[in-house]
C-alpha cells in the first residue's frame, strides 16, 4: 500500500487532467515550511483589510461607515445596490434635508432617509423625523410600537458620499450564498497556492 | 429667490398646526463657477426643499420640511411656482407657532451626483412668516 502511494505521488506532475491536476500537483511538492508562509500571507491579508475597515470606522465616527442601499425607498436618488459612505461625527447636528442611516431599537437592519423634521432643544437634545424620498408618508409605521422620533443614538451615520451599482456584489452575496462561498474558496485557493517565483 | 406666504394656525390634538401658502422663484446656480448652471456632468439630480426655521419655548431650534421636489437633470433650473400648499403638515412639538413672528422659510436642495460627494445647499434668500395671536376656527385651507 506504501508503495503505491509513494508512485502515485511520484507521477502526480505528470498526470492528465488540465491545470486544476496541475495546481493539486504544485500543493502536494510544497514542502511544509512553504504551506506554513502562504498560511501566514493569507492571515496577514486578512488582518491588513480588518485593519483598514476598523481605521474608517474611527475615522468616520459611524459604527457602519459604508453601507448598501437595499430598497427603493430613496429613488430617484440611490437605487437598489448603490454604495453609501457615511460619517457620524458627533458634533455634526443633525439638521432637516440629511439624508440618514439610522437604525429601529430591535431590528438590525439599518434604514437610509431624508429627515423632514428635527425639534431641538437648548441642550442639544434633539429628536427628529424621517421619510424615504419615495414613499408617500413618513416612516412614523416603521418605528418601534409607540415611538414617534427618532434620537441621536439612532443614527449609525449620515451619507456624505456615493457610489453607484458597486454594493451589488454584497446582495448577490446575500442573496446567492452559495455564490459567496464560492468566491471565498476561489480567493483562499489563489492565496494559498500563489507562489512568489 | 423670493416667497410670499399667507398663513393662520389651527390647534390639533394639543399642538399647533400652522398652514402657509407660498411662491417660489428661484435660479439655481452653481456657487463655485458664478452664474453656471448647477446641472453639471456630475450631477444626476437635485433633491430641493422648503423648510420652515424658527424657536419655541419648548424647543430652541426647530425645522420641518413643508415642501419637496426632485429635478432631475434635464428639467430647468429655474422654478416659477405660485400659490403652493405646503406638501406636508406644519405640526410644532407644542403650542409654539402661536403669535411666533420669527418662522423663517429657505429653500434648500441635495445634490444628488452620478458618483461622489453628497452636498446640501441652502439658497441665498429667505423669508420671515410671522404667525398670528389666534387661532382659526373655521377650516377654510
Amino acid at each position: 500500500r506504501e508503495g503505491a502511494a509513494t508512485s502515485r505521488r511520484r507521477r502526480g506532475a505528470a498526470l492528465r487532467g488540465g491545470p486544476a491536476m496541475d495546481l493539486f500537483g504544485d500543493l502536494r511538492r510544497m514542502n511544509k515550511r512553504q504551506l506554513y508562509y502562504q498560511v501566514l500571507n493569507f492571515a496577514m491579508i486578512v488582518s491588513s483589510a480588518l485593519m483598514i475597515w476598523k481605521g474608517l470606522i474611527v475615522i468616520t465616527g459611524s459604527e457602519s461607515p459604508i453601507v448598501v442601499v437595499l430598497s427603493g425607498s430613496m429613488e430617484p436618488a440611490f437605487h437598489r445596490g448603490d454604495l453609501l459612505f457615511l460619517t457620524n461625527f458627533h458634533d455634526d447636528p443633525i439638521r432637516a434635508g440629511e439624508i440618514v442611516v439610522f437604525k429601529v431599537e430591535g431590528r438590525d437592519i439599518p434604514i437610509v432617509h431624508r429627515v423632514i423634521k428635527i425639534h431641538e432643544k437648548e441642550n442639544g437634545n434633539i429628536k427628529f423625523l424621517t421619510k424615504g424620498d419615495n414613499n408617500e408618508v413618513d416612516d412614523r409605521g416603521l418605528y418601534k410600537e409607540g415611538q414617534n422620533w427618532l434620537e441621536k443614538k439612532d443614527v449609525v451615520g449620515r451619507a456624505r458620499g456615493f457610489l453607484p451599482y458597486v454594493g451589488m456584489v454584497t446582495i448577490i452575496m446575500n442573496d446567492y450564498p452559495k455564490f459567496k462561498y464560492a468566491l471565498l474558496a476561489v480567493m483562499g485557493a489563489y492565496v494559498l497556492l500563489k507562489r512568489e517565483s | 429667490l423670493r416667497k410670499n406666504v399667507e398663513d393662520f394656525t389651527g390647534p390639533r390634538e394639543r399642538s399647533d398646526l400652522g398652514f402657509v401658502t407660498f411662491d417660489i422663484t428661484a435660479d439655481i446656480l452653481n456657487g463655485k463657477n458664478g452664474l453656471q448652471t448647477i446641472f453639471d456632468w456630475n450631477v444626476k439630480q437635485l433633491f430641493l426643499y422648503l423648510s420652515a426655521e424658527y424657536s419655541t419655548k419648548n424647543n430652541a431650534l426647530n425645522q420641518v420640511v413643508l415642501w419637496d421636489k426632485i429635478m432631475l437633470r434635464g428639467d430647468n433650473p429655474r422654478l416659477f411656482l405660485k400659490d403652493m400648499k405646503s406638501k406636508y403638515f406644519f405640526f410644532d412639538d407644542g403650542n409654539g407657532l402661536k403669535g411666533n413672528r420669527n418662522v423663517t422659510l429657505t429653500l434648500s436642495w441635495n445634490v444628488v451626483p452620478n458618483a461622489g460627494i453628497l452636498p446640501l445647499v441652502t439658497g441665498s434668500g429667505h423669508v420671515s412668516v410671522p404667525f398670528p395671536d389666534t387661532y382659526e376656527t373655521t377650516k377654510s385651507y
